[in-house]
């Protein structure tokens, strides 16, 4: 099987994610296009893991996974607090340090 | 290896639509229902790259906690489920002329530089031994796994502090 495939099926992934990080307001749809973005990477550390036959391509992977768990439980708690504070999840309402 | 890269095709096609469907769709739960579809299909990729481990890990981990947590926090947030406001801001041209930029520069990128490289299973029997990616992690790679547990911890008390009423 050709490796190009699954690094251009990442490439797509990451630039949808990236477009859904731009585009979107709402903070939990971000965290959600932030998660496309880490599994396009994990996706490119396992395809070259197989291609190289070589573990520690997995082992870094699973460290993605773990990392991607713990900034969606930060990152869910921040939002949570800019809900209580400002009463809408919009993160263009978060315009306090504008000039 | 026909069957395989039939099952590739047919998941990428599902996939790629799915994600579109994250960033596109103007409800937040079905968006996080196409999240589902992508993190599925991101695990039976690992499966087709014999990553047995890591498949059940992304299934364990990601659809079963981090989907949660999307959930409850979209609960939490009360979000909109009937288009009172928009779920884009305005800047949606921009956005998708720089992720189509991206796209396109990652492409050319990685078919320049990995154009005709195969992965060979011929030689394998069958998918790596967990006890392989054990080992891995606990003789090679045995000190960023202690920093991922602090990491892990951290973020624990952040969310804890963060989240807490007072």
């Amino acid at each position: 099987m050709p490796l190009t495939q699954f690094l251009v099926l990442a490439a797509i992934l990451f630039a949808v994610g990236a477009y859904g990080v731009l585009a979107r307001r709402n903070g939990v749809l971000v965290l959600m296009s932030i998660e496309l973005m880490l599994n396009a990477v994990t996706l490119n550390l396992v395809a070259f893991s197989a291609q190289l036959d070589e573990v520690a391509g997995q082992v870094f992977a699973l460290f993605v996974i773990t990392i991607a768990a713990a900034e969606v439980g930060v990152g869910l708690a921040i939002v949570l607090l800019l809900y209580r504070n400002l009463r809408t999840p919009d993160l263009d309402a978060v315009d306090q340090l504008k000039g | 290896m026909v069957a395989q890269n039939v099952t590739f095709w047919v998941l990428a096609v599902v996939m790629v639509a799915a994600a579109i469907g994250v960033v596109r769709t103007g409800n937040v739960v079905h968006a996080a229902l196409y999240l589902v579809v992508v993190l599925a299909g991101v695990a039976a990729q690992f499966i087709l790259l014999a990553a047995e481990f890591v498949a059940w890990v992304q299934v364990l981990i990601y659809i079963g906690a981090v989907v949660i947590l999307f959930l409850f926090g979209i609960m939490l947030t009360r979000a909109p489920m009937r288009h009172e406001t928009p779920l884009d801001n305005d800047q949606r041209l921009p956005a998708a002329l720089a992720a189509g930029a991206l796209g396109v520069l990652l492409v050319t990128a990685v078919l320049d530089a990995f154009r005709g490289r195969e992965i060979d299973f011929t030689s394998r029997t069958g998918p790596t031994p967990t006890a392989e990616v054990a080992q891995s992690i606990f003789r090679t790679f045995v000190v960023p796994f202690e920093v991922v547990s602090v990491l892990l911890l951290a973020a624990l008390i952040g969310a804890i502090v963060l989240a807490r009423r007072d």
